[in-house]
């Protein structure tokens, strides 16, 4: 498996941490894990860490899409945090820096949804 | 000049993918290229195999793919192909956002992720023939190949 998907339920969100390439193969896992942790939670928030991503393409920047239009549209935020230059340029081309709240750690993340609740 | 390619040709599986992209990398790594340069083309090789397996072949194994990468100095030539649907309306396709599968959760920025990462980007296609897209790029950080005499 060229992906790994952690998902850890913490009292304000949920954080959803990715690690390895997020490409068309592996993007159906991260759609169906992470659609299944939103649908199941409590949490109306989602943090979604790119640390450890060491690739990404347009799949990406789809299935974050979508996640974020399932999350925004149960009335939650999506912070997305750690993404490296690579993944920076695809958010600025696809314009998705104009929606998705994006923070520089997971440290940092918490703390925005802690002062948006 | 000093020229060199390579020739891939595989089945049209989404797994495929990653091994798409790392061999074009392995290719060019004896130009020495920047992990940014490696990045784009490895991201651009990834948009263009997907493209092949969604919407030319529409997820059918049975298709093939083929990359060629041509390396002219320090010209990288891309061409990826396939034999399936084609494309009905090229400028349409290349819209930054436009996706003909929004039920697939696509971002519709494949071709705008191509067209920003090369110098140069062109499409051969014909509904019912296939695709054929050729990209461009010069590998900026490459090392000569070999030394000129008196350099």
């Amino acid at each position: 498996m060229s992906l790994q998907v952690e998902i850890e339920h913490d009292s304000k969100a949920l954080i959803v941490r990715l690690k390895g390439e997020l490409d068309h193969h592996t993007a159906e896992t991260v759609r169906a894990r992470m659609e299944e942790a939103i649908a199941d939670s409590n949490c109306r928030n989602v943090i979604l860490n790119m640390e450890h991503l060491s690739f990404m393409d347009s799949s990406g920047l789809g299935v974050i899409l979508g996640r974020y239009k399932q999350i925004t549209g149960k009335g939650g935020k999506m912070v997305v945090c750690g993404i490296n230059p690579s993944v920076h340029r695809l958010f600025q081309m696809s314009g998705l820096f104009k929606i998705v709240t994006v923070e520089e750690n997971e440290r940092s993340a918490v703390l925005r949804l802690e002062g948006v609740s | 000049m000093e020229k060199n390619f390579m020739t891939l040709r595989f089945a049209a599986k989404s797994e495929n993918e990653s091994f798409a992209r790392v061999t074009v990398a392995a290719f060019l790594s004896r130009l020495d290229p920047t992990l940014d340069e490696l990045m784009d083309i490895k991201t651009v090789v990834s948009e263009a195999v997907t493209n092949a397996i969604i919407h030319g072949y529409e997820n059918d194994p049975e298709g093939i793919i083929t990359i060629t990468a041509q390396l002219e100095d320090n010209v990288l030539t891309l061409i990826v192909e396939d034999q399936g649907r084609g494309i009905a309306d090229v400028e349409l396709a290349r819209q930054p956002l436009y996706t003909s599968r929004p039920e697939l959760e696509r971002s519709g920025m494949g071709f705008t992720i191509m067209e920003n990462f090369m110098d140069r980007l062109e499409v051969e296609t014909a509904p019912g023939k296939g695709t054929k897209v050729i990209m461009t790029k010069r590998i900026e950080s490459a090392k000569p190949l070999y030394n000129e005499s008196g350099r």
